[in-house]
């Protein structure tokens, strides 16, 4: 007992009560997760926990068609959102940056979208795009450029493009705020060297300016692949997956698989493969970040 | 003339002018269009052809979500709310006190796991809610935890805890060790100098943690639209979802309700802009 009296035992001891937390309502249910995905275990038959069947869960769904489509339109959704919100972002900040008067209204403006929950913004283009009461049809229909309903959120299609326009809009001042962050951070110096030196703009911002944002773009990549899974709330309300399955992601057909079809070693199994998607796309992020980190010398 | 010394044109002033005013048209819009549709009457929002300018204002859809009104039995929305802000208030207020201690611990000590320690409080932030709701349905409901508020407030406090870990090691770093030495070298036990010197410093930071943590638990649904079942701990986004299950849908209503879980987001994150702020002019550290 008398390391928990030395001065070495205060820090996990300052610890302590946050790895009990984290241990007992993250990695315990994620070992549970991980037995129960090699199970048969069906949620209408509580005995079936112990039935053990291997990897057999896995196996199934490596050869399920519903899987492999939710599996590529995620991480599709994922690659599109990410990139167009980068690039958005990026063009918004340095917008913003060229105004001088009113700048600091406009940054709380562009927090907008950031105080509205996930279900929200599900929530509010469910009604912009609905087809009858929406106002993009209401404006189309007045503005004489339809005269029929475009059925955005009832097509595969276009309810994908919905939905990923909704993530977008959610997600895009994440990147412009910490993007205006970096420029305003941006050293004049060099800058003004360069122009000396005959740079044009595009030069300066290409060798210039754009290594610097990177640790910044880093930093919003990785908070952004922290919580991309956000986007089964929005999808829920949107469209519950539909029409057809034609908007499902990874993590709605899971929760379909596990409770309404009471699946759930079958779920735990896609939850475990959503799990490591994550994981991996976080674990890139910021691998990166500390490389272009170390690349500005530990800038921020 | 701008911040980096180029000098633009008037026309590409105005263009720049007009980009940022379209941009901030479609980031305000969608939202200020919803908020507007919580204090219409159902009759202008269904009408053909619409009705662009607000003719009516009206609080009926607020007094219908609480039972005021003879129109419609409507949902439980004061017991979701109340559900809410006991849920979010918690759990914000356990997470805090035991973030702080653990970020406290990263930024002052070295010591031996640190770095894997660190990265397994982070990891565990990745995990995807929905992924996590699965065996958490599965473990809740044997021990009795299905659909009670303590169990959503256990979860919150542990997706809360690594964020507030990361956010106060970070204010806590950039509070010089020596203000600490200074006060124990003054007569103050650690204890003392940590109250009496590095907390009041850290304290704009640690608020704006813990708002974050409050918007996380308040505008969370994944978990908890399976972890709950009835009014007894169903939370505001829960509710909103359950409008969808009715019938028709009544625009007017959920409008009315989005706006009443935006009205705290709104608030407050209004007042962590400012404390961030406040946060950086208070970095010369004023003894």
């Amino acid at each position: 007992m008398t390391f928990f009296r030395s001065p070495r035992a205060v820090p996990y001891l300052l610890l302590l009560p946050a790895i009990v937390v984290i241990l007992s309502v993250v990695l315990l249910p994620l070992l549970v997760s991980f037995y129960s995905s090699l199970t048969g275990y069906n949620l209408t038959k509580p005995a079936t926990l112990t039935q053990f069947v291997g990897l057999r869960n896995y196996q199934r769904l490596l050869g399920n068609e519903d899987f492999w489509w939710a599996f590529g339109r995620t991480f599709l959704f994922v690659t599109i959102t990410l990139n167009v919100e980068m690039l958005l972002g990026l063009g918004l900040a340095l917008l913003v940056n060229k105004i001088t008067w009113g700048q600091r209204t406009l940054r709380t403006v562009m927090m907008f979208p950031m105080m509205f929950s996930p279900i929200l913004v599900g929530f509010q283009f469910k009604y912009i795009f609905n087809d009858a009461v929406g106002l993009v049809n209401n404006a189309l229909f007045d503005l004489g450029l339809i005269d029929q309903p475009i059925p955005w959120l009832v097509d595969g299609n276009l309810a994908n493009f919905s939905i990923i326009f909704a993530e977008i809009w959610m997600s895009t001042s994440i990147f412009a705020i910490l993007l205006l962050a970096g420029l305003l951070a941006l050293p004049k110096e060099p800058i003004e060297a360069a122009r000396v030196d005959g740079c044009n703009p595009w030069q300066v911002f290409r060798h210039i300016t754009l290594p610097f944002l990177m640790p910044f773009v880093y930093i919003a990549m990785t908070i952004r692949s922290l919580d991309v899974a956000r986007a089964y709330d929005m999808v829920k309300i949107m469209t519950n997956g539909g029409p057809a399955g034609r908007t499902e992601l990874l993590w709605t057909l899971m929760t379909r698989v596990g409770y309404q079809n009471s699946q759930m070693g079958m779920a735990n199994a896609m939850g475990y493969v959503s799990i490591v998607l994550s994981i991996v796309f976080t674990f890139y992020f910021y691998r990166k970040l500390v490389g272009a980190r170390g690349f500005m010398g530990g800038a921020q | 003339m701008s911040r980096h010394g180029t000098i633009e044109k008037p026309w590409q002033r105005w263009l720049i002018r007009i980009g940022v005013f379209v941009a901030m048209v479609i980031l305000c819009l969608p939202g200020v269009w919803v908020i507007l549709t919580a204090f219409r009457p159902n009759i202008e929002v269904l009408a053909r052809p619409a009705i662009w300018i607000p003719q009516q204002w009206t609080l009926d859809n607020f007094a219908r979500l609480f039972g005021y009104s003879s129109e419609q039995q409507g949902l439980p929305v004061a017991l979701y709310f109340r559900n809410s802000l006991v849920i979010s208030l918690t759990s914000t207020l356990v997470a805090i006190v035991v973030g702080m201690a653990g970020g406290y611990a990263f930024a002052r000590y070295s010591f031996r796991g640190k770095a894997t320690l660190f990265l397994g409080f982070m990891l565990s932030r990745t995990v995807p809610g929905v992924a996590l709701s699965l065996p958490l349905f599965i473990i809740w409901s044997r021990i009795g935890l299905i659909d009670t508020s303590w169990g959503l407030i256990l979860v919150y406090m542990a997706v809360n805890i690594p964020f507030t870990i990361w956010l106060t090691d970070g204010f806590f770093r950039q509070i010089p060790v020596d203000l600490s030495e200074a006060a124990q070298i003054d007569g103050c036990t650690p204890w003392q100098a940590f109250w009496k010197v590095e907390f009041p410093l850290a304290r704009s930071g640690l608020a704006s943690a813990a708002i974050f943590a409050f918007l996380t638990s308040w505008n969370e649904y994944a978990l908890a639209s399976q972890l709950t079942r009835t009014t007894a701990s169903k939370t505001m986004p829960v509710g909103l979802m359950d409008f969808t299950a009715q019938f028709t849908v009544d625009w007017t209503g959920m409008s009315a309700m989005a706006v009443l879980i935006i009205i705290p987001a709104l608030v407050l994150t209004f007042i962590v802009q400012k404390h961030l702020i406040a946060g950086l002019t208070f970095g010369g550290v004023k003894g």
